[in-house]
């Protein structure tokens, strides 16, 4: 940063970097008036489209030879929409594929199938140079503040850098426009000549968030933003990124392994299990009456310190076990080897994610609430198979029902067996 | 310290000793670093009781010193340059004032530590087996297939398949969760009176975390061992332990029965802690509260109360106490054992009026109507 | 099996730019061999005796062929059926003639190979055993007196050129006191102990530069395993320091060092050039300064391609002693 002169601030010794978390300017919230987004806007049109999305790592032999001895299918036919100034969450453990899903739509790899429409383009078979300008439209904040951000870089050039290289403004608005930034997340404006280290963890992470803005994206895919910072901070943060929303109508990936921020934060929530989604609906309905046994394990699994304080605790569903590998994942549903209502139609046919309600899908021969789990199969009509899973002859899969990235206006009703519209 | 050389199976220990002295009692512990900027305080004036069987949840967030505390318990602060001071009593023997050996003897045995990522805490070019063993080893004159053997039973006992074949295995070759458990078979594999799990399952993802969690509760039942579980998640304190310690800038700020200090906290830092985290059954239209600033330097920590410069209702201590005075730790309005340092005169009041409709509106209507 | 491959590539590359850097100089090798008062003519005619007249190329082609299926010289067939004793015969692997030695470049390397190869293993064993020995002491008194004099020393032989300490230690350790014989090479087999007492010196001489920086990096990486988790876990399981020491830390600081150790040994085997002249020894760092002087380019692409295939095993070498040390190398 040649063309501002230091301030004393920037002269101080590398050692003082307390100094930097003295000065923090109070949280920005108040500025904005607007609370969190409590509902979708369900009428808005889809930002992006991903359709039937498939990433397979390759996995290689030793040898001379490096022949390709198998694949890991770290994403594995997704498919879902997310609106305009809308947040999607997706939720899952370690090794589900959502980050990996996440590199995908910010086109940091290449897909292997599958489309991903942004605003209506399809983007997935895009060259870097074709990549560019979309570049400005979606990006992405990462978990870890301190390892994505350049230590040898100042904050300035960190986030005048797409500026720069976009050459969105003349070279002499960048710092104005850095300045800008950095007062809307809450820093410093006058830090811009410092550099990562001089500051703290959460304020990084609002470094972060200010270099994912400078192109004013319609598409930010926030991947763990807030796991790796202390739970005082990540509060900050998560107001941080709301008000963020609802000032410039941002859509959101909030690509999170933590449920109870993703309902803060996502007015619908996709569950991730080896690849696949497995459940997808609005939040009332993923977290008050999940339909999968995944998504019912999950959110029974979590420590709720209301819950334990007025008395006692839930009682949990135990899943045994391990995540499956997924190179060589088990066959029909994947989540069945661990999965307390699985039957023989599970290893046999995979089920498909099939709309049950206006605003949800779910994954599962046996969908239902907890303890209320039909006892045959509610998917044999759709896809023309028996209770067993066998086919049965002449009866087609029915995929007006199915094979819809977004939300049809009719769906089954898991009650009667037959599709019903709104 | 007969107990723990003899036999594996739990021995009924009563909870407090003959001599009314608890199992655990850490008195004004102290532990600063001495280094070239100045005196790091990593933990200032702490102490705790804790009896067998008993579980201790200490929360707080990174640089509160809740980590420090627990290895200076396990002599692990032992050879470098901290200052430390203060009583660490266990079993009616002050552990900060008996040699470095016969600490290296007391450790592992008496006192086991399981830590927050299993995968670098155990050594990667080693079968799970062999470090399992060798924990044996140290402390019991036994073979190596003896020890091998024992390692087996408590793989098996911590719910590893096939622990006669995984006992050959690498760590990099269990999932996360596999290790932990690894880590507290080999955290219990000589029947220690105290276990300190230092963020047992940061690393985890969540049903993994439940399945250690539950493991650790049956682990205790069986063992009868006193935990110290440290934490900065809230959840798994409410889950897990009878009492709770927040600890913050070094010092402990409040300290009680975990269901008081969820549900009637007196310290705005808890209702900090509370308010900042969402939770999964709560309002969403609600906003989060965050505590403004940034947790602070334990080299210069800020004056008076140390929360201070965080803190929300600062304006409702008269004068400039805030920052001049220390508040002490004092008995909460609620009695009993809990404690809690703030210079709030009425803080239960704050906390109904103010806080808990902010965070929990349909909590703060419940707690209004019964009482009306 | 993909490294022994890529390996022998590599050898056949390096001689390639061996021969190619060769002749691109404007060298004339022919010059020596062509005597005193040389005229124009003898000169070609020497040169075409020597196949030096042929693209650079064509002679590498010729080289390469000779390694598989042995040579003779002149390559002359006429003149190897009539006059069968003015043709001296190369057997496979051939790696060339030397004409300033007169003699085949594999018997040149077979002399010279264990004079270097015994220096650079007694070096070796030398310094691996004292930088890892005082590496550890350093790390465990780090700060203190003891540290700063371990690496302040070993900085000092450092610091010292090779041929001043090598000559410090034949005034006072053989000359002045006798402690040591003026170092001559004695084969191992001829007398194991003479051959041993002989080379103290010298390799002493080497691994004393070499120590210095593994003093440094077993320091670095004790200390530094002293971080790691897995170390406040064995202290926890209350093991005693030694064995924490030896079993924990010394066992993942080793990994790098053996990497390291390899390399510099396979780079020594040819690399002891001042030793070996300082202590007049014909190892095969002298035979190389000699064929460079004397534009020997037999000997000169003969001893690239054996030094080179000496560095490529001793990183093969490493590589397997890597997945041995480490499981996670070997279990994937």
């Amino acid at each position: 940063m040649s063309h501002a002169e230091p301030t004393p601030a920037a002269e101080s010794a590398p050692g003082e970097q307390s100094s930097a978390a003295e000065e923090i300017i109070p949280d920005p919230g108040h500025v904005f008036e607007a609370h969190g987004q409590s509902e979708a806007d369900f009428s808005a049109k889809p930002i992006l489209t991903v359709d039937n999305l498939k990433m397979y790592f390759p996995v290689k032999s030793a040898g001379i030879i490096r022949r390709t001895i198998g694949h890991v299918q770290a994403v594995d036919g997704v498919s879902f929409e997310v609106r305009k100034g809308d947040s999607l969450g997706l939720v899952g453990e370690s090794g589900c594929g959502k980050s990996t899903t996440g590199r995908l739509i910010t086109r940091l790899y290449k897909p292997t199938a599958g489309s991903i429409a942004f605003e209506g383009t399809d983007i997935s078979g895009y060259g870097s140079r074709q990549l560019l300008p979309l570049r400005r439209d979606i990006q992405m904040i990462f978990q870890d503040p301190a390892t994505s951000l350049n230590p040898r870089h100042t904050v300035g050039s960190i986030i005048g850098a797409p500026l720069r290289i976009h050459q969105v403004v003349p070279s002499d608005k960048v710092l104005p426009r850095v300045q800008e930034l950095l007062e809307v997340v809450g820093l410093n404006p006058e830090h811009y000549n410092r550099y990562p280290h001089e500051f703290s963890g959460g304020q990084r992470q609002r470094i972060g968030i200010a270099r994912a803005l400078t192109l004013q994206p319609k598409l930010l895919v926030a991947d763990e933003p807030v796991s790796a910072l202390d739970v005082s901070i990540q509060a900050q943060v998560i107001n941080l990124l709301q008000d963020l929303q609802n000032e410039f109508g941002i859509a959101f990936l909030f690509i999170a392994h933590d449920l109870a921020v993703v309902r803060h934060f996502c007015p619908e929530v996709a569950v991730m299990y080896l690849g696949k989604i497995v459940e997808i609906a609005d939040r009332d309905t993923i977290y008050g009456a999940p339909h999968h046994p995944y998504t019912q394990a999950l959110l029974s699994a979590v420590p709720d310190v209301r819950q334990a304080s007025i008395g006692g605790r839930r009682e949990r569903i135990r899943l045994e076990g391990d995540v499956p590998s997924p190179i060589n994942p088990p066959s029909g549903c994947r989540f069945r080897t661990r999965c307390p209502i699985a039957r023989d139609i599970c290893a046999r046919v995979e089920p498909p994610l099939m709309q049950v309600g206006k605003r949800h899908k779910v994954a599962c021969h046996f969908a239902g609430e907890l303890g209320q789990h039909p006892a045959t199969p509610v998917t044999t009509g759709v896809l023309g198979v028996d209770d067993e899973g066998h086919d049965v002859a002449g009866a087609q899969r029915r995929s007006d029902l199915l094979d819809h990235p977004g939300y049809q206006d009719t769906w089954l009703d898991l009650k009667t067996g037959q599709p019903v519209g709104s | 310290m007969t107990h723990a050389a003899s036999s594996p199976a739990p021995e009924t220990v009563p909870q407090q000793r003959p001599s009314g002295q608890p199992f655990l009692s850490v008195r004004d512990l102290l532990v600063h670093f001495p280094t070239v900027d100045g005196v790091v305080k990593a933990t200032d004036g702490l102490s705790f009781d804790l009896a067998r069987g008993k579980t201790l949840g200490i929360v707080g967030e990174s640089g509160s010193g809740k980590s420090v505390s627990s290895s200076t318990i396990l002599g692990l602060q032992r050879g470098t340059r901290a200052i430390v001071k203060g009583e660490i009593l266990l079993d009616g023997t002050d552990l900060l004032s008996i040699s470095d050996e016969q600490m290296r003897l007391r450790r592992g045995r008496d006192v086991a530590m399981i830590f927050q990522d299993p995968l670098s805490a155990m050594h990667p070019y080693y079968t799970v087996g062999n470090q399992i063993g060798e924990a044996y080893m140290v402390h019991h004159d036994v073979s190596k297939k003896a020890a091998r053997a024992r390692a087996i039973e408590m793989l098996d006992r911590v719910g590893i398949p096939q622990p006669d074949r995984r006992v050959d295995d690498y760590p990099h070759q269990f999932s996360g969760g596999m290790r932990q458990r690894a880590m507290i078979a080999m955290g219990l594999i000589n029947d220690p009176g105290l276990l300190i799990a230092d963020e047992p399952t940061t690393a985890l993802d969540v049903t993994v975390q439940a399945q250690i969690l539950d493991l650790l509760q049956d682990l205790q039942r069986e063992f009868n061992s006193a935990i110290i579980i440290i934490t900065h998640d809230l959840g798994v304190v409410a889950e897990m332990a009878d009492d709770v310690l927040v600890m913050y800038a070094g010092r402990c700020v409040e300290y009680g029965p975990t269901k008081e200090i969820l549900t009637q906290p007196q310290m705005p830092y808890t209702w900090g802690l509370l308010s900042s985290v969402p939770d999964v059954a709560g309002d969403t239209e609600s906003r989060l509260v965050p505590i403004p600033g940034n947790p602070p330097s334990l080299l210069n920590p800020p004056s008076g109360c140390a929360f201070h410069p965080r803190c929300a209702h600062l304006d409702k201590v008269p004068g400039n106490l805030c920052r001049t005075d220390l508040p002490d730790l004092t008995p909460a309005t609620t009695g009993g054992n809990h404690v809690k340092r703030c210079h709030l005169v009425h803080p239960e009041d704050v906390w109904a009026k103010e806080v808990l409709p902010e965070i929990a509106p349909e909590l703060a209507e419940q707690n209004q109507e019964p009482t009306a | 099996m993909r490294r022994i491959f890529a390996g022998v590539i590599m050898l056949i590359l390096m001689s390639l730019v061996t021969y190619v850097l060769f002749f691109s100089g404007g060298l004339h090798p022919e010059r020596a061999a062509c005597g005193k008062n040389c005229s124009p003519a003898q000169w070609e005619q020497t040169k075409k005796a020597l196949g030096y007249d042929k693209p650079a190329v064509v002679q590498w082609g010729e080289f390469l062929k000779g390694t598989v299926a042995g040579r003779t010289y002149p390559e002359d067939k006429a003149l190897a059926k009539a006059n069968p004793s003015l043709v001296s015969t190369c057997p496979a692997p051939c790696l060339g003639y030397s004409v300033v030695n007169t003699t085949n470049v594999s018997t040149e390397v077979k002399t010279a190979f264990p004079v270097s190869f015994s220096l650079a293993i007694l070096a070796f064993i030398m310094w691996i055993v004292g930088g890892v020995f005082f590496g550890v002491i350093a790390a465990l008194r780090r700060g203190t007196v003891v540290d700063r004099g371990i690496v302040g020393v070993s900085l000092i032989f450092y610091a010292f050129p090779t041929f001043w300490i090598g000559l410090f230690f034949l005034k006072f350790f053989a000359i002045q006191w006798q402690i040591f014989p003026v170092p001559s090479y004695v084969n191992l087999t001829d007398s194991p102990l003479a051959w041993l007492g002989n080379l103290v010196l010298p390799s002493l001489t080497l691994a004393l530069i070499y120590m210095a920086g593994y003093v440094r990096m077993t320091r670095a990486f004790v200390l530094e395993s002293f971080g790691e988790d897995y170390l406040r876990t064995a202290r926890a399981k209350g093991l005693p320091n030694r064995r924490v020491l030896v079993k924990h830390s010394l066992r993942a600081s080793l990994t790098p060092i053996v990497t390291m150790a390899g390399l510099d040994f396979g780079a020594l085997v040819g690399g002891a050039i001042i030793t070996e002249s300082v202590f007049n020894y014909d190892g095969l760092g002298a035979l190389a300064v000699d064929s460079v002087r004397t534009l020997d380019l037999p000997t000169i692409v003969g001893l690239v391609v054996v030094l080179a295939a000496f560095i490529i095993l001793a990183n093969i070498v490493v590589d397997i002693l890597y997945a041995v040390i480490d499981p996670r190398v070997r279990l994937g």
